[in-house]
């Protein structure tokens, strides 16, 4: 413990792999289970080299199926434990997510993704059934140190798997950090966990997502469990939106945008403002439950702009919060590098100024400048 | 037709013993009439108590029939995905050592989706115990070919029987993981008699002891009867399990203390077994 602290707490210049894997050791996290894939690679090895210094353990798994089963194994004991890929990897897990939020198990899942496609994986989910995911989207590494044991709080109170998603960013960009542990409060006590102790006494536990109940215990049938499991997210809809707003006051124009992408966003806006151009932005921090009231907020402004990677998917969740009050429109769309890690020429402050610019003086209908044909950022 | 009345006990009955299993928490069940899975659940069950590891023994259960166990045996358990219960077996072992950890799968979920799975598992080493309750079919479906159906054997989709032209050839999993250095103990039990019963809960009880002294995997698959997904009667479903799926998926310790026998050593084993149970009967009876 004391060696991780000493890591953690010595503000260094770190990247956002490692901050994660730090963060979630200082978090509690005891067990992670993963398989290699660009960029979610290095969290892999980092909690490799880190977990087994607090008496933790870190397995290399043989595919992303086996990765998040032993990572379920390992939560029903009550453990804190964790996986994650890229949203490619997270499509394997699918299925056990569905079941694990329906066993009702506290599992903290990362997406490293390949940009912010996989908004639609990360918010309605891959899986069969009616199930919700927690979804938590750092704008930086310090905000990810954050966030990251937010999730690992958020899951062990709700018992409902959390999602952090990053992106190539998040993973590789390097900051000053400390990681410090946060207090987040009290979680319930863990008194469903199985350790063997309960068989034999005519009380043993059982751990299902199918609503089964031991002989002689309370029956609770399907539905009902699937019913209580509902409410559960409906309450935390109610309760954890948690959102980033700016200038929104006597904003013309106010862009949404989310995760690292929404770092670019909020350079720009600042700079417009103090150029004196009323634009504002929202940044939804969770992704579900969308801070819908946030966005709403926005939708006295001539304009609601959408800035993410992506054909549009996160537009489809500003729609509904804004309810037709305003034009939304998209000012992103698809951009990736060659190698397809989603660091393409749309993720530059150039290019998104003149796009919120465009929007900003000619309305919902404006045509948007066209890329620009030099690859001005990274590729 | 006289009909008995069986609402209270004759007059005169007399209980000889009761032989529940002490972890069986209802004798309710969902299984057919000749299910042989009760059997190995029987055989799982009685050696947990044996060992006196009842207070440390950690379950994880597949989907299959045997779902169904999960309500009526009191035991600590975690139901898992189609296939995936070796992973979750794994990540409870690693974080409760000194628990004693098996799953119990069936062919369907062992064999055909989580054949991976239970190999790596194995191959890893990890200090669980692997239960594979084997007929052939999938029962819970209605009586479908599985990887394990053996050639010839007649199935809701192999009709005629299974044709290794057409639907390639039954895969012994015993076999393949006896391979593996991983693992330390493999075995393949059957409940089609009740010689095989006993046979079958010592090799349950090798498992658990291998496990518990941190030999790395071990690895029970026992043959269990399903008349209903063959499509025979009851009382001949023990025989159909013993001459068509035992003659390929042969009785035996597969792998003990790292020596590693084929199926050739394992029927030739059998029938001198079998032979001497016939020498010991001419003479005078098994007694003794």
């Amino acid at each position: 413990m004391t060696t991780i602290a000493v890591r953690g707490a010595e503000r260094r210049l770190m990247e956002g792999s490692e901050a994660i894997a730090l963060a979630s050791i200082a978090a509690g996290c005891r067990f992670f289970a993963g398989y290699p894939m660009t960029p979610f690679t290095e969290v892999l090895e980092h909690f490799a080299r880190y977990l087994p210094e607090v008496g933790g353990t870190c397995i290399n798994a043989e595919s992303e199926l086996e990765a998040v089963g032993m990572a379920w194994g390992a939560l029903a004991t009550g453990a804190r434990a964790a996986t994650g890929s890229t949203g490619q990897g997270l499509s394997l897990m699918q299925e056990s997510f569905a079941e694990i939020t329906l066993a009702e198990l506290p599992l903290v899942i990362f997406n490293l993704a390949r940009g912010q496609g996989d908004y639609f994986q990360a918010t309605r989910g891959g899986g069969h059934g009616d199930y919700r995911h927690l979804v938590l989207a750092p704008v930086d590494i310090t905000e990810a140190v954050e966030l990251t044991q937010l999730a690992f709080h958020l899951a062990d109170r709700w018992r409902n798997p959390v999602l952090v998603y990053g992106d190539y960013l998040t993973a590789h960009v390097e900051e000053s950090v400390s990681v410090d542990p946060i207090d987040f409060g009290p979680v319930p006590d863990k008194d469903w966990a199985v350790d063997g102790a309960t068989t034999g006494t005519g009380h043993a536990k059982l751990l299902s997502p199918l609503g089964l109940a031991k002989f002689g215990a309370e029956p609770i049938g399907i539905e009902a469990h699937l019913r209580r499991i509902v409410a559960k997210q409906h309450e935390i809809e109610r309760t954890e939106a948690r959102a980033e707003t700016g200038y929104l006051d006597d904003a013309e124009t106010v862009v949404v945008a989310f995760g690292s992408p929404a770092r670019f966003v909020r350079s720009v806006v600042r700079d417009l403002r103090e150029a004196g151009e009323r634009v504002g932005f929202v940044r939804p921090i969770t992704l579900w439950p969308f801070p819908a009231d946030a966005v709403a907020a926005a939708a006295g402004a001539r304009t609601v702009a959408v800035f993410e990677l992506s054909a549009g998917q996160l537009i489809d969740d500003v729609r509904l919060a804004v309810l037709g009050r305003a034009p939304v429109v998209g000012i992103g769309g698809i951009s990736t590098d060659g190698s397809g890690f989603g660091v393409g020429r749309l993720l530059d402050v150039e290019t998104i100024r003149d796009r919120v610019l465009a929007v900003h003086r000619g309305g919902a209908d404006a045509a948007l400048p066209p890329l620009p044909d030099n690859e001005r950022t990274l590729w | 037709m006289p009909t008995l009345d069986t609402s209270t006990e004759p007059s005169g009955a007399r209980r000889v013993g009761d032989l529940t299993p002490d972890l069986l928490l209802t004798g309710e069940h969902h299984l057919c009439p000749g299910c042989g899975e009760p059997l190995a659940l029987r055989c799982l069950l009685d050696t947990i108590t044996d060992l006196e590891v009842t207070t440390q023994t950690i379950g994880v259960v597949g989907i299959g029939c045997y779902t169904a166990f999960t309500t009526s045996i009191d035991v600590d358990l975690v139901q898992a995905l189609h296939g995936r219960a070796p992973s979750v077996a794994t990540g409870i072992k690693r974080m409760r050592p000194d628990a004693v950890v098996f799953t119990l799968q069936g062919d369907g979920d062992m064999v055909n989706e989580g054949l991976q799975e239970v190999l790596h598992t194995a191959a890893r080493g990890e200090a669980v115990t692997c239960v594979l309750l084997n007929n052939g079919v999938f029962g819970e479906t209605g009586g479908h070919m599985t990887a394990t159906t053996v050639l010839g054997q007649r199935t809701k989709n192999t009709i005629d029987g299974r044709e290794a032209e057409y639907h390639g050839y039954p895969i012994l999993i015993g076999d393949l993981i006896s391979r593996l250095e991983g693992a330390s103990y493999v075995a393949r039990g059957s409940v089609h008699n009740a010689g095989a019963v006993a046979r079958t809960k010592k090799m349950v009880r090798r498992a658990l002891e291998s496990q518990r002294r941190g030999d790395g995997f071990s690895f029970v698959e026992v043959l269990t009867m399903c008349p209903t997904g063959w499509f025979i009667p009851t009382g001949e479903s023990p025989e159909y399990l013993h001459e068509t799926l035992g003659a390929v998926h042969v009785m035996g310790e597969l792998k003990v203390d790292g020596r590693v026998k084929t199926t050739d050593e394992l029927h030739t084993e059998n029938v001198a077994r079998q032979r001497e149970v016939e020498a010991r009967l001419a003479a005078g009876g098994l007694d003794g």
